[in-house]
């Protein structure tokens, strides 16, 4: 195998690993917050309901959290196999960050131990509350901590470059690179956002399927409220990220927005198709892109021609950029008018075709996940490291990648099936009308 | 103490904290297995469910701890170990995601197949096996530079006697640790079979322990002179562990005090584990790696030790509690209640 070919399959490897991973991650990172609200509001109100939301969340969760943690291992463990030059130099500079998130996620796997094994055992459901901060930190941290290695390979700094060296290193300064800020917010609010449309759309699903339980009905409110909240946040946040980038990597903006000629008062590009080099079918919205890059309709945007051809991102991260729009876009639409109609009563967000758009949340936010991911990095193409060190200068020198490859496609698939059988068999043997039954029965002492 | 020594020090005991916490795991989930296939099932299953129910987790994290902290404070090891070790340990981690995963699936998930408890115990011998080539290879010999790029020798590894010993070894010390503690650990719960079944093992498998471990010595006398005669210098070392492990044997043969039997095991590998790096000093690859001209910059270094004694600040209490919670607590361990979520 040469060169060119182990860099194929290392991206390859490298992206499947990262697309399954990030599934589950984002999953991880989300839902033991909405685990601490429903239990706090549970607490609050007195309502057994929410409590017994938080302890089925938190069961499948379980599931979610161990693939999680794997693929989690198997990506720690590839950035070396698979990109040892760039651990090499990039190591110097970064390694505190993906220090401190290994604390992180120690941190949340000891509480999450002991939260999912201390059911009942106290009394006060308040101290089992608090055994859910340290968990919902931990995740939210050790996305904070492992996203800032991620902007740090888009604004690389806190060193000197002498002849290949990277010499006078400041840790600090590394962390506090200036994609940090919006990468960081925007990855951990999309999150959260994520997994309340995740477990959103669980809700409407037995809602959909005839179960007409409060508990459900609960549940689906409670997440909707949620995720719209997150979702506005995610939408400013993105439009601080749009700000950063039109300063600090104007290409990658350029290149997402199809933006060719250096103009003031730019139009911003919605849909459309690539043809040749030309724009068909678009829809342009004007001002929009120079509004979006500098809060001001007349400000100059810089367009690709103003770049050389080999540090220019490939174009089709424009159809991935406005997939995570467009779907973000839509979230917030779909949950203001179902929490707007709960509170004025209007029918319509009862209705079997409302509660599929609500099912259909779940996955659609998902996508948008993968597909701004797919954007951030495939956007930072030529480089790994930006201005530093180009991708195919980093990649191992191996012979097995290609075979590698299809291990972790079969591990990926074992994986990925065997969670989806699980967490359904899970919740279809054990149907939540079931558990209160149960709870109920357990607690006038009828044991038989 | 210079930084490179502080650094190479807590990595080291991250990795001893691993091996302990790993060989439970990976011992408990083979006597589990091997029982579940002879139809015994029930005289393990509880005990090694209770205790590695909420501790499976934090076992990988000392894994994953250990490799981040190497390429942390030693850079340049990604360059020779990520570039050589891409098959050994893409399959070291494929067998720790399917056991991983397992774990979970299999407790909340129920999926009580035999075919599946059999994967499960196996997987948890070829992960030692599969991590412990990275012991071998330090050792030099099966690394060639070829246009500047390691290669790892696959027939000069697989071929080579110092493998097979050091592959042997980390069996039977998984083996051994395992049953140590789980014989420990069902005393406490008071099942009187499930200890004597795991007390039999216990010492059925100390022997072959401490067989290898001398093999492995004399086999680095030819292969690495420099190396073996590290150890000798450090022989006292080694001796105490002999001692520590021959009381060991003595309360487990006499069925007294586990508790101390475990403790006298836990200095035992301690002692050999250290005297074995310390003797390994001063290279991480023999010979193009050492310690001085792959560590990081100062600065990094001394963040790094920062965040780590932070990052023990918390851990520390929050390890407490869980055996506080878990391991020695009566009800827990005697499974008088089920807690789980």
């Amino acid at each position: 195998m040469n060169n060119e070919e182990a860099l194929f399959f290392s991206r390859a490897l490298t992206e499947l690993t990262l697309s399954f991973h990030i599934i589950y991650a984002t999953i991880g990172v989300g839902i033991p917050l909405m685990i601490m609200i429903a239990q706090w509001v549970g607490i609050k109100k007195n309502d057994e309901h929410y409590i017994l939301l938080a302890r089925r969340w938190a069961r499948g969760f379980v599931i979610t959290v161990a693939v999680g943690v794997v693929t989690g291992t198997a990506i720690g463990l590839q950035l070396s196999l698979l990109w040892p030059n760039f651990m090499e130099l990039a190591g110097n500079v970064i390694a505190l960050p993906l220090f401190m998130e290994t604390f992180a996620f120690f941190f949340e796997a000891i509480f999450l131990g002991i939260y999912l094994y201390t059911w009942d055992r106290f009394e006060d459901q308040k101290k089992h509350l608090l055994l859910l901060i340290p968990v919902a930190l931990g995740a939210s941290f050790s996305a904070v901590f492992i996203t800032i290695v991620n902007a740090f390979m888009n604004a690389p700094q806190g060193f000197d470059l002498v002849d290949g060296e990277l010499i006078n290193v400041n840790p600090i300064l590394a962390m506090l690179n200036p994609a940090m800020p919006t990468k960081v917010a925007h990855v951990v609010i999309t999150a959260y956002m994520t997994s309340a449309f995740v477990l959103g759309s669980i809700a409407a699903y037995r809602l959909l399927k005839g179960s007409n339980h409060v508990y459900h009905k609960k549940a689906l409110f409670l997440t909707m409220k949620l995720g719209l909240i997150f979702s506005i946040g995610a939408a400013i946040i993105g439009d601080f990220s749009g700000k950063y980038l039109a300063e600090y990597q104007p290409e990658k903006l350029a290149a997402a927005e199809w933006h060719f000629e250096t103009e003031e008062g730019a139009g911003l590009i919605l849909f459309g198709v690539l043809d040749d080099g030309e724009v068909k079918y678009e829809i342009k919205v004007p001002y929009a892109l120079s509004i979006l890059a500098h809060n001001d309709p007349t400000a100059e945007v810089i367009g690709l021609e103003e770049f050389a051809e080999e540090d220019i991102p490939p174009l089709y991260i424009h159809y991935l950029f406005q997939v995570m729009v467009g779907i973000g876009s839509l979230m917030i639409l779909v949950s203001l008018i179902y929490v707007l109609g709960r509170w004025r009563q209007w029918q319509f967000v009862h209705s079997k075709n409302y509660f599929r758009l609500m099912v259909a949340g779940g996955p659609l936010a998902v996508i948008a996940i993968e597909a701004g991911w797919w954007f951030a990095e495939v956007g930072r193409q030529p480089w790994i490291l930006r201005g530093i060190m180009r991708t195919e200068d980093a990649a191992t020198s191996s012979g097995q990648v290609d075979l590698m490859l299809m291990l972790f496609a079969g591990l990926y698939l074992v994986l990925g099936v065997g969670s989806i059988v699980v967490l359904r068999r899970m919740f279809r043997k054990n149907p939540v009308e079931q558990e209160i039954a149960d709870r109920e029965k357990e607690r006038v002492g009828d044991f038989s | 103490m210079t930084l490179e020594i502080i650094g190479i020090s807590v990595l080291w005991l991250f990795l001893f904290g691993y091996v302990m916490i790993a060989s439970i795991d990976f011992g408990a989930g083979f006597f589990n297995a091997y029982n579940v296939i002879f139809g015994r099932e029930h005289v393990l299953t509880t005990v090694i469910q209770r205790y590695l129910s909420p501790v499976w987790e934090v076992t990988n994290v000392f894994l994953v701890f250990f490799f981040v902290g190497v390429i942390g404070f030693f850079p340049k090891t990604a360059f020779y170990y990520g570039t050589s070790l891409l098959v050994p340990a893409s399959i070291a981690i494929v067998l720790l995601a399917i056991r991983g995963s397992y774990y979970a699936f299999a407790t909340y998930g129920s999926i009580g197949h035999k075919g599946y408890t059999f994967m499960y115990g196996l997987s948890g011998l070829f992960i030692p096996a599969s991590l412990s080539i990275v012991l071998t290879i330090s050792e030099g010999g099966f690394i060639d530079m070829v246009n500047e790029k390691p290669v790892l020798d696959y027939f000069e590894l697989f071929t080579s006697p110092l493998t097979w010993s050091i592959v042997v070894l980390s069996l039977a010390a998984v083996l051994y640790i395992s049953a140590v503690f789980l014989t420990w650990y069902a005393s406490k719960a008071g099942d009187v079979k499930a200890t004597e079944l795991l007390r039999k093992y216990a010492l059925i498998w100390s022997l072959p322990t401490m067989i290898t471990a001398s093999g492995i010595i004399v086999e680095l006398r030819a292969h690495n002179s420099e190396h073996f005669n590290r150890i000798v210098d450090l022989g006292w070392v080694f001796g105490l562990s002999f001692l520590l492990f021959v009381g060991t044997v003595y309360l487990l043969w006499k069925r007294r005090s586990y508790g101390v039997a475990f403790g006298l095991l836990a200095g035992q590998f301690a002692l050999a584990f250290f005297g074995y790096g310390v003797s390994h000093y001063p290279y991480l690859l023999y010979p193009y790696l050492t310690l001085y001209d792959s560590f990081t910059n100062p600065a990094m270094a001394i963040s790094l030790i920062i965040a780590f004694l932070m990052g023990l600040g918390l851990l520390i209490p929050s390890l407490y509690l869980v055996f506080r919670l878990f391991v020695f607590n009566k009800d827990y361990v005697q499974g008088k209640e089920d807690y789980h979520a």
